[in-house]
């Protein structure tokens, strides 16, 4: 085999200048502003983790003070989900690949997709803005009415940010949607689809539906705060149980923003990695909708010992069993998917299976919070933070990192080191499972969650929790760095350095700013590998 | 103090052991579900590692009645634990009618409970072993939660309107209560202990405080202190509707509906009469929001609940 050459001419050198950057209507180039920006708020975020942890590796609180603990947790919660988790899959890789997937030669809306960035910088800017000037401590569910009457941190500033910022996701979406409608390639009809796309279109769904509810909700959150308009504080003839509803209307379906886009790459990797159509492809990508669609009939499963009628409970956790099903099904899919495969255990399947793990524990612990019977001792402690944890971080960011090392080929033109790349998966995936396996425990016993201190008999599995999470940010760190030395040293990837099927491994790597030459016409189903072959290059 | 097995919260009421049961079997679904996920793809995986780079899988492209089994099954044990969660979790809040009455007010950062006898304690509570436990929670600032994680129930305390949990202490000892929905700074120092004593123990304990008179008492003489008697009278003559006898009864509203008088409506009715009127009067009942506060209230509540209906049948 010969080493192929480097392209000369791509959408990275297209052009030059920082203002060919910031003005740029490329949907890759945008990928790489969001890339770099999402970075920044992940490696801030996992900051305020880190102080978390070594606050709670003893009783007492001797590190941080109360109120400073209280703004790490509230901050580190705000950081990764608004600024991290939900932007991270969509505007990145799916920035990134969707035109290119779908055979199109950029989103149907760049402007819009660019000025998405910006909303989203000056969004992230406010709650920077808040963060520097002292800080936030509501908690990221901004709980009324503590958060309208009793809080004197920035509120105001942070609900703007995330108002602003929902803007950057709804246009997103909006722009995906119209996207996959009008622009797929001649031949690539709904179920040749790559399930990334399908994932990607639930998600948008989701954005423009649901994001709204909590732009709303945080504007009648800032008219009770600013203006004493008595919405949710009961001393003003508010509900404060009203915001809860609201809030989780739109953060349960947040939720699947941010685990969707995950499993959308995992399918990819799974198919490709075992060198055969995925299994039950329909079911995967109508399991995508379901979620979707039944995830906005489930948020009050987070309020069953807030007083709400045991007749609704009810209801609300019969749905949010049935919610479950469709994320097993998934799963068993992918399992099926390596059965009689040729399976390349290359370091992005490393992380896939880091992915399973993880995911199928966090979906099973699920179960104990849908159970009205468990939910109740187990609500609003450890438990809940160890299960969300294990969706979230176990599952979306192995997803992300997962699809980072599968597509940065493609992105970057170069390999980065494989042997480094599966290190960094086992050490996440080891320090993760040591961080988060013993909150459960923790949880069980009875630890509440956001508690700055604990009695003593609760050390020992902090202790092991903060270790572990020492273990997780040396596995994140890694990447970081080898990703970045691959820039330069790392070997010429070609076009297709995983054998995979799809448009975007016919494409060069990096691909041209227009990324094909001449628009592809598709005639075949998705994996079609029995056909196609697995040809590395 | 609290020798809590390292693992496993202590099992000290008379629900405790049926929550847990129902965790167990959790996690064994959860251990045999993510066994065969886990032993599928690491057989998988071994089993069918590509022999050379260009190999690929065999072309299988899905199977219909298997989705129909792993969606079948899943749904079908899905549906049996929320039938046993759901059973478990009716015992958790239908509390029996044979019980002892505790009142508790969360307010940042500390916990107030009033026993119908009128002792106060504050982040403290003694209880008797082996009696059902009622306990009206509500909050004077933003929302707590009050979690006893020995007795595995918990509620939050919300103001503006009283939620409650009940249990059996089955074992004496102490264990720890956790404000467990967060409130600000102080919120993991918003923590007491609940004291469970043997009966004749608890007798003694009741007997030895300063008690200023029962609950009910207190409440009576608020009830003539804001002038509520002017109106409520016990012949129902009044500019207002009896009381005898109305907890627990149904209330005919000005509306036509008919509603329970629980907790929450007696709380409302204080401090928001003009929310639901009874049928026939006039909203002439002031508020008396301000007047009173969240202890006050629950000392007229249950100066109301004590009001039993008079003998003669009202006209
Ligand atoms: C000015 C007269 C007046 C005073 C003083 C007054 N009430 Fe009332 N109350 C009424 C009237 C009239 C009604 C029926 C209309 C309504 O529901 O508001 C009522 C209704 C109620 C009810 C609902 C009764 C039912 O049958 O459902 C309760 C409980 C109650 N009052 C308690 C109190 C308490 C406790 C106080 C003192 C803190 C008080 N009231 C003071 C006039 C009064
Ligand atoms: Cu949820
Ligand atoms: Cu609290």
């Amino acid at each position: 085999m010969t080493t192929p050459a480097y392209p000369e001419l791509n959408y990275l050198n297209a052009t030059h200048g920082i203002r060919s950057w910031l003005l740029t209507k490329d949907h890759k180039r945008i990928a790489l502003l969001y890339l770099i920006s999402v970075t920044v708020f992940f490696g801030l975020g996992g900051m305020f983790a880190g102080l978390i942890r070594l606050e709670l590796t003893t009783p007492a609180g001797d590190l941080l003070a109360a109120d400073t603990y209280n703004k790490m947790f509230t901050m580190h919660g705000i950081v990764m989900i608004f600024f991290f988790l939900i932007p991270s899959i969509p505007a990145i890789l799916g920035n990134f690949l969707i035109p290119i997937m779908i055979g199109a030669k950029d989103l149907a809306f760049p402007r819009i997709n660019l000025l998405s960035w910006y909303i989203y910088i000056i969004g992230g800017s406010f709650t920077l803005y808040a963060i520097v000037v002292g800080g936030v401590d509501t908690g990221w569910t901004f709980y009324t009415p503590y958060s309208t009457s009793a809080s004197n941190t920035n509120v105001l500033p942070t609900g703007i940010g995330i108002f602003i910022t929902g803007f950057s996701s709804i246009l997103t979406g909006l722009n995906f949607i119209v996207t996959i409608h009008r622009m797929r390639a001649p031949g690539l009809t709904w179920f040749r689809l790559p399930l990334f796309v399908w994932a990607h279109y639930a998600t948008s769904l989701i954005q423009i539906l649901g994001t709204p509810v909590v732009a709303i909700t945080v504007l009648m959150l800032a008219a009770e705060r600013a203006f004493g308009i008595g919405i949710f504080n009961p001393a003003l003839g508010g509900d404060p149980v009203l915001f809860q509803h609201l809030f989780w209307f739109y953060s349960h379906p947040a939720v699947y923003i941010m685990i969707l886009p995950a499993m959308g790459v995992i399918s990819e990797l799974v198919a490709c990695f075992s060198r055969k159509p995925i299994f039950g492809y329909s079911f995967v990508a109508f399991s995508s909708l379901a979620i979707a669609v039944f995830g906005f009939l489930v948020w009050a499963h987070h309020m069953f010992v807030a007083g709400i009628s045991p007749y609704a409970a009810m209801v609300f956790s019969f749905l949010s069993f049935a919610v479950a099903i469709p994320s097993a099904v998934k799963t068993f899919n992918w399992a099926a998917t390596m059965y009689k495969g040729a399976i390349w255990l290359a370091s992005p399947m490393i992380f896939v299976f880091g992915f399973l793990g993880l995911f199928t524990i966090g979906g099973l612990t699920g179960l104990f919070l849908a159970s009205l019977g468990t939910d109740i001792h187990i609500h609003d402690t450890y438990f809940v933070v160890a299960h969300f944890h294990y969706i979230m971080v176990g599952g979306a960011i192995m997803g992300y990192l997962a699809g980072i090392h599968f597509y940065w080929p493609k992105i970057t033109g170069r390999m980065y080191p494989e042997a480094w790349a599966k290190f960094s998966a086992l050490a996440v995936f080891v320090g993760f499972n040591l961080t988060f396996f013993p909150q459960f425990i923790l949880g069980y016993m009875g630890m509440p969650r956001r508690y700055h201190t604990y009695p003593p008999e609760f050390q020992v599995l902090n202790v092991l929790s903060s270790a572990g999470a020492t273990i997780l940010a040396v596995g994140y760190s890694i990447p970081l760095i080898y990703l970045l030395w691959s820039l330069k040293y790392g070997k010429v990837a070609g076009n297709n350095p995983w054998g995979a099927t799809g448009l975007e491994w016919k494409t060069q790597s990096p691909p041209l700013t227009e990324n094909f030459t001449e628009t592809p016409i598709v005639t075949e189903e998705p994996y079609d590998y029995a056909r196609q072959g697995a040809h590395v290059g | 103090m609290f020798s809590a097995p390292p693992l496993f919260p202590e099992q000290a009421s008379a629900l405790a052991p049926q929550v847990d049961n129902l965790y167990f079997f959790l996690i064994a679904v959860t251990v045999f579900f993510a066994g065969v996920v886990a032993l599928a793809v690491g057989y998988f995986a071994l089993k069918y590692r590509r022999k050379h780079p260009d190999d690929v899988g065999a072309n299988i492209h899905g199977s219909v009645p298997l989705e129909i089994l792993w969606t079948v099954i899943p749904f079908v044990i899905a549906m049996f634990i929320f039938a046993w969660s759901t059973t478990v979790y009716f015992r958790i809040i239908r509390p029996p009618d044979e019980r002892l009455e505790i009142y508790a007010v969360g307010k940042r950062w500390m916990w107030k409970f009033q026993h119908i006898d009128g002792q106060r304690e504050i982040n403290e509570l003694h209880l008797p072993v082996g009696r059902a436990v009622k306990m009206t929670i509500s909050s004077e600032d933003v929302i707590h939660d009050v979690f006893v994680p020995a007795f595995r129930v918990k509620a939050d305390a919300i103001p503006g309107r009283y939620t409650s949990i009940w249990f059996t202490p089955t074992k004496p000892g102490e264990y720890h209560l956790f404000c467990s929905q967060y409130c600000g700074t102080k919120h993991s120092g918003m923590v007491g202990t609940v004291i469970v004593m043997e009966p004749h123990a608890y007798e003694q304990w009741l007997s030895g405080g300063t008690s200023e008179g029962s609950l009910a008492t207190k409440g009576q003489k608020l009830f003539q202190d804001l002038a509520c008697i002017s109106c409520h009278v016990p012949e129902g003559s009044g500019r207002g509707p009896t009381l005898h006898g109305v907890f627990g009864s149904q209330v005919t509203l000005s509306t036509g509906s008919v509603i329970l008088a629980d907790e929450n409506y007696i709380r409302e009715s204080i401090l928001t009469p003009q929310a639901k009127l009874v049928a026939g009067y006039q909203p002439q009942m002031p508020t008396f929001q301000g007047l009173v506060n969240e202890e006050g209230v629950m000392a007229l509540l249950e100066y109301v609940k004590s009001m039993r209906k008079p003998a003669t049948r009202e006209p």
